[in-house]
């Protein structure tokens, strides 16, 4: 299996090389066959790892690559930990990934930097391959960084647009934010365990959780806690969690397959694997898994509501990302990894399809993004509407489709997370994820209405060009409409009750809400779309739904009326709870004001005024002083030596 | 006790010849008051029993050093008056230093020689001790290197007062035997050739 | 009895006075020299004390040498100074600045 891994991470790789440095000689075709290769490799060995591990019953893999570094003991390397966690995750981003490779030779036929593209995904496949197979913090790190790096530039892929290049920039300063934590995070790892090795750091986690690390002198605070609240922190930057979540809707500045594939699929939930990897340590500081609850809940129902107001079709799903991605760090803050591990699979399969979708109404709208200019379109773009419809179906979670199975099961689990104990952090988690529902339906179908139904509020001449778009666009629709359609069906079983993770998620006894599902919840997939009228999820949906249809289908009138009528609640929403105004103007701006600061007082006043040029002055002027006795008279120089001989006399005869 | 009356009365004046050459105004006085200076140093180092130093002292000194000193004086004309300006500025400071100088080496030498003890005068030579023959003794086997170096040291001085001062003087007629053995006669004579000249 | 300690005395003494030379007249160079061939002699006043008092003649010889280079050096000087004299007329001490940069 070793050689199989290798290729798996080499063969993108090799194909970003190729596509990015003899993109010009192999040309257009050249670089997106490739790419497809390079990643349809990934994908194919990677499902057949999957294959061994799950129906072969492989045991999970430990292996060291390579050693890079070692000092001081620690040892630097490049590993893989193949167990089934990672091949899970390993098969849904070679699988999207390879979607979006063929869906954006159709969306990106006419752009100028067409290799370009094709080898920064390709790179960011590669990237964030390294991340999930990784055996060590700090290859995790790599793969972090680079995958951010691989975001960075394909937010600002077209980079003569202002805007992109705002976005790029506001990514990757938010996430530097979050890189801080976690690297700080893994800093305390070393500290304490003395041992980059997931494994080795796993062994002595209960050991590490014993111990007090006094940030501030005087207030000891369990170290486990300090670390896992870092490295949840870098998870926050990644997978967009308030209050670091601003990057994520600008983003949409991209493409619209990255948007896909790095901003809803696999990138953004790096963190929430993470977690869950990381789930021996989280599972040993009740604190931080409070943490990560409530920040999981904030950003669960108030991104979603942001969703309702947008009316750039790319944002809206990026609040929907935003959203879901809440609903999984919820789900890991319940102690619920292996539910939070399913549904960021469903996500990635349902979120992707979204996301697609959109990019092909943008290219049948001519690069209109505008959900207001749209509408009807359905009659002109049915695989899109309907492959559409499935993916909204699943974001709602309707009966039956991947996203109902993954949504119920973490509702359900949070709502069994007692041991939280009956506290606010219990009810705001519960609520927060019950009321997401509602708002989940009522922005997806607003939306799903505003683009496919109702009047067709385009101008005539973009009208006129109105059709399907190719095969190449269509075909990843539907090859991804299908696991988001049935793969729940299939998987929930194994996955959630079936003790699929094994090994690689560890949850203590007493908090394993998923384990307590499974024997008092679970009676098979049939059974739980039966039994949907016993949950309120359901009947929240339906009524997030229904509120869709009334609002923009029934009387398009009456939202501009709640808007007149509550401006002000409209206008907190609209600029989207003040949080880039925080960010940008509090943060961005004080840093600017303070970085004023140091530029004015601090390096040309303290530093070159008063220490270089300040020190330099001081020598000229002793020097200027010292020059006077430098008279160029031989009888100053004979003067001095007698003075220096009656000097050294002196102190000969008194001070000896 | 005349030893000592002898001592302090030729000491006495020594000092009194090197205040002097400090103090006196024409240089020409200085010079004087040196070469008194030298000839009492030689007597004191007479009775110290340093008889053959004492002697080249003279020798050397008053009788070469000094008259090297004299000639330059009188050869160089300097002006006296403006030379001389100035040393009541700087009179006090040099007399200020020379007297904590000369404190302090009042106590080294006086006060700070316990150990030692004071000596109470110079152990008397052995019967028929030969001053000059001792110092030969060992500056022609001990030191004869030196000796030599310090005669090459001479050897240098003169050729370089020599050089330092031998000037060539232009326009001073002298023969130049070189260029007058290497003449040539095409140097000299130049045969013009030419046609007769034509009939009219 | 007259010692070591009195002939010390006196080399300190002239030592001091030469000393004092010149500080004071630090404008005339050829005073200047006078008052170093002073020094020197104090100098060789301590060397033959010290000889006689040890019984020992090296010390003499040490003296014998410095005769020797006090007469070079003098003998240079001398030339240095005639040579300067010409070239600049004067000897004065405080147009001699070329040391300064």
């Amino acid at each position: 299996m070793y050689n199989y891994y290798l290729i798996i991470v080499l063969a993108p790789l090799a194909a970003a090389i190729i596509a990015g440095l003899a993109g010009k000689s192999i040309g257009r075709a050249g670089a997106h066959w490739v790419t497809i290769a390079g990643v349809g490799t990934a994908c194919l060995l990677s499902l057949i790892v999957l294959k061994n591990l799950f129906w072969g019953g492989a045991p999970a893999e430990n292996i060291d690559v390579y050693t890079w570094a070692m000092t001081d003991g620690l040892h630097m390397k490049v590993g893989f930990l193949v167990d089934r966690l990672t091949a899970l995750m390993m098969c849904v981003v070679t699988f999207v990934s390879l979607m979006v490779h063929i869906y954006t030779i159709g969306y990106m036929h006419d752009d100028p930097g067409y290799q370009r593209f094709f080898s920064y995904i390709s790179l960011f496949t590669f990237a964030m391959l390294m991340l999930v197979m990784s055996n060590n913090f700090l290859q995790l790190f790599f793969g972090w960084e680079a995958v951010g790096l691989v975001s960075y530039l394909l937010i600002g892929f077209w980079y003569k647009k202002e805007t992109a290049i705002f976005a790029n920039l506001k990514a990757f300063l938010v996430n530097r934010v979050g890189d801080f934590g976690f690297i700080l995070g893994i800093a305390g790892v070393v500290m304490f365990t003395g041992s980059l090795d997931y494994a080795e750091v796993f062994a002595s986690a209960d050991n590490v959780a014993a111990q007090n690390i006094e940030v501030f002198s005087g207030t000891p605070w369990n170290a486990m806690t300090v670390i896992c609240i870092l490295l949840f922190i870098g998870a926050m930057g990644k997978s967009a969690q308030a209050p670091l979540h601003v990057w994520l809707p600008d983003s949409m500045e991209g493409p619209t397959p990255i948007s896909a594939l790095i901003h809803a699929a696999t990138m953004v939930t790096a963190g929430i694997f993470m977690v869950a990897r990381m789930s021996p340590l989280f599972e040993l500081s009740t604190t931080a898994l409070a943490v990560v609850i409530v920040i999981g809940s904030i950003t669960a129902f108030f991104m979603g509501l942001l969703g309702i107001v947008q009316n750039d079709i790319k944002r809206v799903v990026a609040y929907s990302t935003l959203s879901q991605l809440g609903y999984m760090t919820v789900a890991l803050g319940a102690s619920a990894y292996s539910a939070a591990i399913f549904h960021l699979m469903t996500h990635a399969f349902f979120k992707a399809l979204l996301f697609l979708a959109a990019g092909s109404v943008i290219i049948a709208m001519h690069h209109e993004q505008d959900i207001r200019k749209m509408g009807g379109l359905k009659k002109y773009m049915p695989i899109t509407y309907w492959t559409s419809l499935i993916g909204t179906l699943a974001l709602i979670g309707f009966p039956g489709s991947s996203g109902f199975f993954s949504k119920d099961l973490l509702i359900e689990a949070v709502k069994e997370s007692h041991w939280h104990g009956q506290g606010a952090v219990y009810w705001i988690a519960y609520l927060s994820v019950l009321l997401g529902v509602f708002v989940t339906a009522l922005y997806s179908f607003r939306m799903f209405f505003l683009v496919f139904h109702g009047k067709e509020r385009m101008d005539a001449e973009t009208k006129s060009h109105l059709h399907e778009t190719p095969t190449v666009v269509t075909a990843p629709l539907i090859l991804l409409a299908i696991p988001s359609a049935i793969i729940g069906w299939f998987t929930v079983g194994p996955v959630l009750f079936g003790n699929y993770f094994g090994e690689a998620i560890f949850v203590t006894e007493s908090k394993d809400v998923v384990a307590h599902l499974g024997d008092t919840f679970w009676h098979g997939s049939w059974a739980l779309v039966t039994h949907i009228y016993k949950s309120p999820v359901f009947y929240l949906a339906a009524a997030g739904t229904l509120t869709a249809w009334f609002l923009y289908l029934k009387r398009p009138d009456v939202p501009q009326t709640i808007k007149d009528r509550l401006p002000g609640v409209y206008n907190v929403l609209d600029r989207k709870y003040y949080f880039d105004d925080l960010w940008i103007k509090g943060f961005a701006g004080g840093g600017r004001q303070f970085g004023q600061f140091l530029w004015k007082k601090g390096d040309e006043f303290l530093i070159d005024g008063v220490l270089v040029n300040g020190t330099a002055k001081t020598v000229g002027r002793l020097a200027g002083v010292l020059r006077q006795i430098q008279t160029g008279y031989l009888y100053t120089y004979a003067f001095a030596m007698i003075i220096g001989l009656t000097a050294l006399l002196g102190w000969l005869i008194w001070l000896r | 006790m005349l030893h000592t009356v002898l001592f302090y009365s030729f000491a006495l004046v020594m000092l009194g010849a090197a205040a002097g050459v400090v103090f006196s105004r024409n240089p020409v006085h200085s010079v004087m008051f040196l070469v008194l200076t030298f000839f009492q140093s030689a007597v004191l180092w007479l009775m110290a029993e340093a008889e053959f130093l004492a002697i080249v002292l003279v020798l050397v000194y008053v009788g070469a050093v000094m008259v090297l000193f004299l000639f330059v004086v009188m050869m160089l004309e300097v002006n006296i008056e403006a030379a001389k300006r100035g040393l009541t500025r700087f009179a006090p400071l040099g007399i200020g230093i020379a007297l904590l100088m000369a404190y302090e080496l009042m106590q080294l030498i006086w006060l700070r020689s316990e150990g030692v003890g004071i000596t109470g005068g110079f152990a008397a030579t052995a019967e028929g001790y030969s001053n000059t023959k001792a110092l030969g003794a060992v500056l022609y086997t001990e030191h004869v290197y030196a000796f030599e170096i310090a005669a090459v040291i001479l050897l240098l001085a003169i050729v370089a007062a020599i050089t330092l001062t031998m000037r060539k003087r232009p326009g001073i007629k002298v023969q130049d035997i070189n260029k007058q053995v290497a003449v040539r006669a095409k140097d000299r004579v130049r045969i013009v050739k030419m046609d007769a000249e034509k009939k009219q | 009895m007259i010692g070591l300690e009195h002939y010390l005395t006196l080399a300190a003494m002239l030592f001091v006075l030469s000393l004092a030379g010149i500080i004071i007249n630090r404008r005339n160079l050829i005073l200047l020299l006078m008052c170093i061939e002073l020094m020197l002699l104090a100098v060789n006043f301590n060397f033959i004390a010290f000889s006689r008092y040890l019984g020992d003649e090296t010390g003499q010889v040490f003296v014998f040498f410095i005769l020797t280079v006090a007469a070079a050096e003098a003998a240079i000087g001398l030339a240095i100074l005639v040579v300067l004299f010409r070239n600049r007329r004067s000897i004065a001490v405080q147009e001699l600045n070329t040391l300064k940069g």
